[in-house]
């Protein structure tokens, strides 16, 4: 540099460069992410100290675990004879006896093979609508399901079941074709009709037993007493998070909607139950929900349970999902008009596949704690995993096991709330198309 | 000269396309367009300027109803507009529009915002509306973009599978809504010159637009508003050599002026 000139002309391209030592290595990320800074530094001592210190404590009580013994006190025993007199550490010995229990409550242990079934046929239903890569048929297994996993759970008679299920066809065909032919509200109408016709009038009953009178079969009826575990909460809470999102979407949609009737409704609802604690919705499927049915109908209480989970979390699925609606700029439906599309078409293609997507992280986080809140049916004297974990703790065998069932518990609804985020975070990404 | 041999070809019947009679439109109170008169026929190419809050846009949404009016009538096509749905859907699908942000549908790719509204509203068979899409694609000079998402484009790469979209629906008639707007300006020219192109082809064309060079190059009426009303119409010669209203003249002294 020893001329200064505006006029330059570059003569040749400097090709591309390693980069200096100092700018690779642990080094320099030790140096750039641990201790940057006095604060950054003490920050991340703190640290290590803390994690250090859960380990000491968690480690060695975890690593003297006893896996073989038939009470609090054998597991004690063997702990003492093997690490010194006094020396605790986690019987898990109780999970060796008990995981059945957790898992299946008082479910006859003769039986498990049905939930078991139940719930690898609920993993099949379920593939195809986490995974859009897999056949489309699959659908077909994964709208029947409901009433496969009904009936493998409670059991009895086969043609209960496929009654429902009939009926909901026959009641869905009616409803289209007649949309069809004279439009969406006599369409509607008329399924609403046929709706209960056939299951409020003794329509249904007469089919279910006539065919059990030509094709009896059944298998060993369940009642709602045996089923608990934590089978009992993936029941209620796979069901309250199937259902739940369907009818919070037209929830959401109704409380947009220009007829002020079905808005006063759907606003009327979302308020009501969401105002309403979980615990209150619970006591009153257990003991209110009774004296609204026709009488006679003896309404299993899970079931009746599963109504209050799905209502409660569809009012908040309809805020979640009304969010989701309003961060679409006006121009999508304006474009989606103006092409001649239908509401619904709209909605399917264009308005839904965008409000959901951002709408993601928000709906599995009620999902997930809508599954958590499953625990709650304890109050309502269902034997949910936590139920069983005090019933456990009751028996003289076990009394004094504290850490040790709930850690079990608390792992199974860690798994399976851990993977709902993770599938929420493959969706997202999946269906990242605006690439700002 | 070439351009007024161009022009020769674009001919226009005297079947009417659209027309409106004493139409009057409210936001609340605010009297937004004042007994809007206008008949178009068949073939023409009409652009629209004034002043923004003039009413342009809020007139040509009227005409698919993306905007309710409520005096006076519309009728698009032989089709009346009223609250009537199998109405508005019929006159919307067949009334393509084109607005200012484009509104491309960010979730699909650009084949898939294309065959969207053919497959469901004309019940088109998908590889059909695929080809068409991509004659189209073609036509817009972005055949290479059909499987991008739109995102990945550039804005005038968007206004033109916007105007490619429209086109798939074969529609008799197409509105823009200040196309240009909100583009750079080198992306201008590329979906100017798509739109000069349809409007050779003899397509019904009404254009809210600034775009002076194109009411000039492609036009056969210029209308201009001011306050919700039609304030004075001509062909786009006389209208920018001769404005007759003192309105018109500020207007053009300010667009013109430099």
């Amino acid at each position: 540099m020893t001329e200064t000139s505006s006029f330059y002309v570059r003569s040749e391209m400097i090709a591309q460069q390693k980069p200096p030592m100092s700018q690779v290595g642990a080094v320099r990320w030790m140096r750039e992410n641990l201790f940057s800074s006095p604060l950054n530094t003490f920050l991340t001592l703190a640290s290590i100290y803390v994690v250090y210190f859960i380990v000491t404590l968690i480690g060695p009580w975890l690593m003297r675990s006893v896996w073989d013994a038939n009470s609090l006190q054998e597991c004690r025993q063997i702990a003492g004879a093997k690490y010194g007199e006094g020396v605790e550490g986690a019987c898990f010995a109780l999970i060796r006896e008990r995981w059945n229990q957790l898992l299946f409550g008082f479910y006859p242990r003769d039986l498990y093979w049905r939930p078991v079934l139940a719930f690898v046929l609920m993993l099949v239903a379920l593939a195809p609508v986490l995974f859009s890569g897999l056949p489309r048929k699959m659908l077909w297994f994964s709208t029947v399901y409901p009433a496969v996993g009904f009936w493998l759970l409670w059991g009895g008679s086969i043609w209960l079941p496929i009654s429902i299920v009939a009926g909901l066809a026959a009641t869905g065909y009616i409803a289209m074709v007649l949309a069809a032919r004279s439009g969406l509200l006599i369409g509607t109408l008329v399924a609403v009709a046929a709706f209960i016709l056939i299951f409020f009038a003794p329509l249904r009953e007469l089919f279910q037993s006539a065919m059990e009178t030509i094709l009896p079969f059944a298998i060993t009826k369940m009642q709602s007493d045996d089923l608990g575990g934590f089978m009992l909460s993936l029941t209620i809470g796979i069901s309250g998070i199937v259902f739940s999102l369907p009818i919070g979407i037209l929830l959401a949609l109704g409380r947009q909607s220009d007829m002020p009737l079905v808005k006063i409704i759907c606003v009327g609802f979302i308020e009501i139950i969401r105002g309403v604690p979980l615990i209150t919705l619970l006591f009153t499927a257990s003991l209110l929900l009774n004296y609204f049915l026709p009488p006679g109908t003896n309404f299993d209480i899970i079931l009746r349970v599963i109504i209050m989970v799905t209502l409660f979390a569809a009012a908040y699925m309809a805020e979640v999902v009304r969010g989701g609606l309003a961060a679409l700029p006006r121009g999508q439906y304006e474009a989606a008009d103006a092409l001649g599309l239908t509401y619904w078409q709209a909605q399917q293609h264009i308005i839904m596949p965008q409000a959901l997507k951002v709408s993601i992280p928000n709906i599995v986080s009620n999902f997930i704690g809508l599954f958590k809140d499953t625990t709650l049916v304890i109050f309502i004297g269902l034997l949910d995993p936590l139920a069983l974990v005090s019933a456990i703790r009751a028996d003289t065998a076990w009394s004094g096991t504290y850490w040790e069932p709930i850690m079990f518990v608390g792992t199974l609804f860690f798994i399976v709330c851990f993977s709902m985020s993770r599938y929420s975070m493959y969706l997202e990404k999946k269906l990242k198309t605006d690439h700002r | 000269m070439a351009e007024t041999a161009k022009r020769a070809k674009m001919e226009i019947s005297d079947e009417v396309a659209i027309d409106i009679r004493q139409m009057n439109k409210w936001y609340g109170t605010f009297h937004v367009l004042r007994d809007i008169n206008m008949t178009v026929n068949r073939g023409e190419r009409i652009v629209i300027c004034g002043p923004s809050g003039s009413g342009k846009s809020t007139l040509i949404r009227c005409i698919n109803r993306l905007e309710e009016h409520q005096q006076g009538k519309i009728v698009v096509d032989g089709t009346e507009l009223t609250s009537d749905l199998k109405n508005i859907d019929k006159v919307r699908s067949e009334v393509g529009m084109v607005f200012q942000h484009f509104n491309l549908f960010p979730h699909l790719t650009i084949l898939e915002n294309l065959t969207l509204a053919p497959i469901w509203v004309r019940k088109t068979p998908k590889r059909e509306a695929e080809e068409v899409a991509m004659h189209f694609l073609g036509k817009v000079k972005i055949p290479e973009q059909a499987h991008k998402y739109p995102g990945q484009l550039s804005g005038g790469q968007q206004q033109r599978v916007a105007i490619a979209r429209s086109l798939c629906m074969k529609p008799r008639i197409m509105l823009f809504d200040e196309p240009t707007s909100a583009l750079d300006p080198e992306m201008i020219k590329e979906v100017l010159d798509t739109m000069i192109q349809l409007a050779e082809e003899g397509m019904t064309m009404i254009c809210v637009t600034h775009e002076m060079g194109f009411a000039q190059a492609v036009a056969n009426r210029v209308i201009f508003m001011d306050q919700g009303q039609i304030v004075e119409q001509n062909e786009p010669k006389e209208f920018f050599n001769n404005p007759k209203s003192d309105r018109t003249k500020l207007f053009l002294s300010q667009i013109l002026g430099h």
